[in-house]
């Protein structure tokens, strides 16, 4: 026991994983230059997968280190280094009088989530690793082809409409 | 585990998040930041769903859904920002201004 908290694997593994994810977004937000932007952007998403997968959902773990980790921050990667000329330092952020003012907001904002998260009494609380009474992706297959079948193919015409929507938007406009 | 640590982590990366969205000038930055706060709101999804009495994966099957809609709109996102690039050689916020009158 350290603070109240039981030494377990998972409580372990829980402090190291948002350890990585705080000091990957502090390090997001205060580096300038883009490349290290990027690597810090690969630790959010990784830590968050792991986060994912510690709290028993594998599959979406996986889905979040191949969309997040891999296409996306390949994606901005790519904008990134289209976007830049020559000097690697992303422009510069707003005044410092704006940047204290919204630091002041968020953390307050922050402030006042955390002290309603603790006042309230969640009706659930277990300890159990793995709650699930199936492997998750058989249980996410049943979900997805049986109950939400009509927001899966929604999804599947939103990310065609999306992908053809991308292509006409940057293409070069012929003279 | 109980359920309070995982929200805790959810609050803390929206607020990294919103600080990056409101302050940095880059686009692609507060992009990057939008993708974060998505994130933490997945974490919130994942966690209900593991600590619900009994566990049900609705909470999954949801963030599996804000997963594929972050994706489509980083793909327009990033489209846009290309073609404004091109027409005004500039990827900072305080340049788009084409349609303020």
């Amino acid at each position: 026991m350290l603070f109240g908290i039981p030494i377990t694997g998972q409580t372990i593994s829980y402090f190291v994983l948002a350890l990585i994810i705080m000091i990957s977004g502090v390090m997001l937000m205060s580096l300038n230059k883009v490349m290290h932007m990027a690597v810090a952007l690969g630790g959010v998403f990784l830590g968050v997968a792991g986060i994912f997968i510690l709290l028993g959902a594998d599959f979406v773990g996986m889905v979040q280190i191949l969309i997040y980790a891999g296409a996306i921050t390949i994606l901005m990667v790519f904008a990134l280094m289209l976007t830049q000329r020559g000097d690697d330092t992303a422009s510069p952020s707003a005044n410092g009088w704006r940047t204290a003012g919204v630091l002041v907001f968020v953390v307050l904002l922050c402030g006042a989530f955390l002290l309603v998260l603790r006042g309230t009494t969640w009706p659930v609380s277990q300890s159990a690793v793995n709650p699930y009474s199936q492997p998750t992706v058989n249980l996410i297959a049943n979900a997805l082809f049986h109950a939400y079948t009509v927001p899966f193919e929604l999804v599947s015409l939103l990310l065609t409409v999306a992908l053809v929507g991308a292509v006409v938007i940057a293409r070069k406009e012929e003279e | 585990m109980a359920l309070q640590p995982f929200l805790a982590l959810g609050v803390v990366l929206f607020g990294l998040g919103l600080f990056g969205a409101l302050t940095k000038r880059n686009i692609i930055i507060v992009l990057i930041s939008i993708e974060m706060m998505l994130n933490a709101a997945n974490i919130n999804l994942v966690a209900f769903s593991h600590f619900s009495q009994p566990a049900s994966i609705e909470g999954q099957v949801y963030a599996l859904f804000s997963i594929a809609i972050a994706a489509a709109e980083v793909a327009v996102g990033l489209a846009i920002l290309l073609a404004y690039f091109r027409s005004r050689n500039s990827a900072d916020v305080k340049d788009v201004d084409l349609m303020k009158w």
